[in-house]
């Protein structure tokens, strides 16, 4: 392991999306982000609908949605649980664009019929993808 | 004629044979698809493995915390069952017995309370639909289980049980051994019973910053464990599933080959004995021929 990286895995119910060595990471916890470093103390935070960004071994910036989970740090290794995770170059933008719209459309409508939560959650996803996919 | 009898077993032979055809064509799609459930139950394993070591962390340092997920009720009046069975047959005893082990499990609680059925799978649905009970069903979620899927039903259990519509809330699914034994198994989804911590805290205590607090953490991740549990319950169904599907093909795979041996058999005998009756027939004919010309 090189001197100044820690391990950071991106895990989802589904599969491992992302186990590499990182030089920094900044995630989206719920009251504000939480940049990380080699050597941080033990820590467990929760996590709101966000972006995730790392620095890989190569200096590049990559960005990661992520919706619904936690971070917890511990020896150097930072691993994410997240319900869903999304790199950035793979989020379709324009099916993002479009559910954006929709959750847009349906908070505007304020009928009694819809649920807010889910429409305001849906619509902080479609963000956190555009976000993702540096189309904003 | 010799062929008159036969044809009747070579017609025979041939059905055998073509449903064997397809009897060994589904064991051996189902050998394929019992890998793939095997691999996705193998990948979901981190996220479940790391979400119980730290619910099970924080429910130590957290121990006070109030939340109707964890709440035992006092006045249980209505139990739900989550039911997971294969949405097609031709799998053995598979769905038959988990139905079964869901009724056991009913008659064996004394409390005889109110029942409602959540079913997974068509097979559930059809059985509970015709008993009656059946709250809600979730059908044709296809061979390769999604997260996605997990969470809907989750949800939709928590909403009831917060509703009070149910009070306490069992999964029931067939835990996979092995290609030959899957076993139904009944576990207690709600009011959730956390993991205890005490194979981890035995090793390490470690002191944990918790952002922004462990209570609040720990309230998150309840209603992800609840999905991650159904995940995990759709997912070893799912491998019992194909293997059950794979043993029940290979034994009529060879039951087949076994009717199509008898069958061959029978054919051959009833040609002989066909060839027997000619030649009879020629040697009677030939010696009354003799005895005429003497």
């Amino acid at each position: 392991m090189a001197d100044n990286t820690f391990m950071l895995e991106i895990v989802t119910p589904e599969r491992i999306l992302f186990k590499d060595e990182v030089d920094f990471m900044v995630a989206p916890a719920v009251d504000g982000e939480i940049g990380v470093m080699r050597n941080h103390a033990p820590l467990v935070a929760a996590l709101k609908i966000g972006v995730l960004r790392y620095k890989d071994g190569k200096g590049a910036e990559k960005k990661v949605a992520v919706s619904g989970g936690f971070m917890e740090i511990i020896d150097n290794t930072g691993r994410i649980l997240a319900e869903t995770a999304e790199p950035g170059e793979h989020v379709d933008v324009l099916r993002a664009k479009a559910s954006k719209e929709r959750a847009e459309r349906r908070l505007a409508q304020r009928d009694e019929t819809i649920n807010h939560i889910r429409a305001e959650q849906s619509l902080k996803r479609a963000i956190a993808r555009i976000r993702a996919a540096g189309a904003d | 004629m010799a062929g008159a009898g036969t044809r009747e077993y070579k017609r025979r032979i041939r059905s055998v044979k073509n449903t064997q055809q397809i009897t060994k064509a589904m064991k051996m799609v189902s050998a394929a698809k019992l890998r793939r459930a095997q691999e996705a139950a193998e990948a979901s394993r981190p996220y479940t493995e790391t979400l119980q070591g730290t619910l099970a962390r924080l429910a130590g340092v957290a121990y006070d915390v109030k939340h109707p997920l964890l709440e035992k009720r006092e006045d249980v009046r209505k139990i739900g069952y989550v039911v997971i069975t294969a949405d097609r047959g031709l799998c053995g005893g598979y769905n038959s017995n988990l139905i079964k082990a869901t009724s056991s499990a009913i008659e064996e609680d004394d409390r005889k309370l109110e029942t409602g059925m959540v079913a997974v799978g068509r097979k559930a649905r059809d059985f509970y639909r015709k008993r009656g009970g059946l709250d809600a069903e979730f059908i044709n979620l296809g061979d390769k289980i999604s997260y996605a899927d997990a969470r809907e039903i989750g949800q939709y259990i928590m909403n009831a049980y917060e509703n009070e519509e149910l009070d306490e809330v069992y999964v029931v699914y067939a835990r996979f051994i092995n290609v030959l034994r899957q076993v139904p198994t009944v576990v207690k989804l709600l009011p959730i019973e956390t993991p205890t911590a005490e194979q981890t805290e035995g090793q390490h205590v470690i002191d944990y910053i918790y952002e922004p607090s462990a209570e609040e953490i720990l309230l998150t991740l309840l209603p992800r464990y609840v999905g991650s549990l159904i995940y995990n319950a759709m997912l070893e169904g799912k491998a019992s599933e194909h293997g059950a599907r794979m043993t029940a093909m290979g034994n009529a795979t060879e039951n087949a080959g076994e009717i199509i041996d008898n069958l061959t058999l029978a054919m051959n005998k009833a040609r002989q004995a066909a060839i027997t009756d000619e030649i009879l027939d020629i040697v009677g004919g030939a010696e009354a021929l003799n005895k005429g010309g003497k």
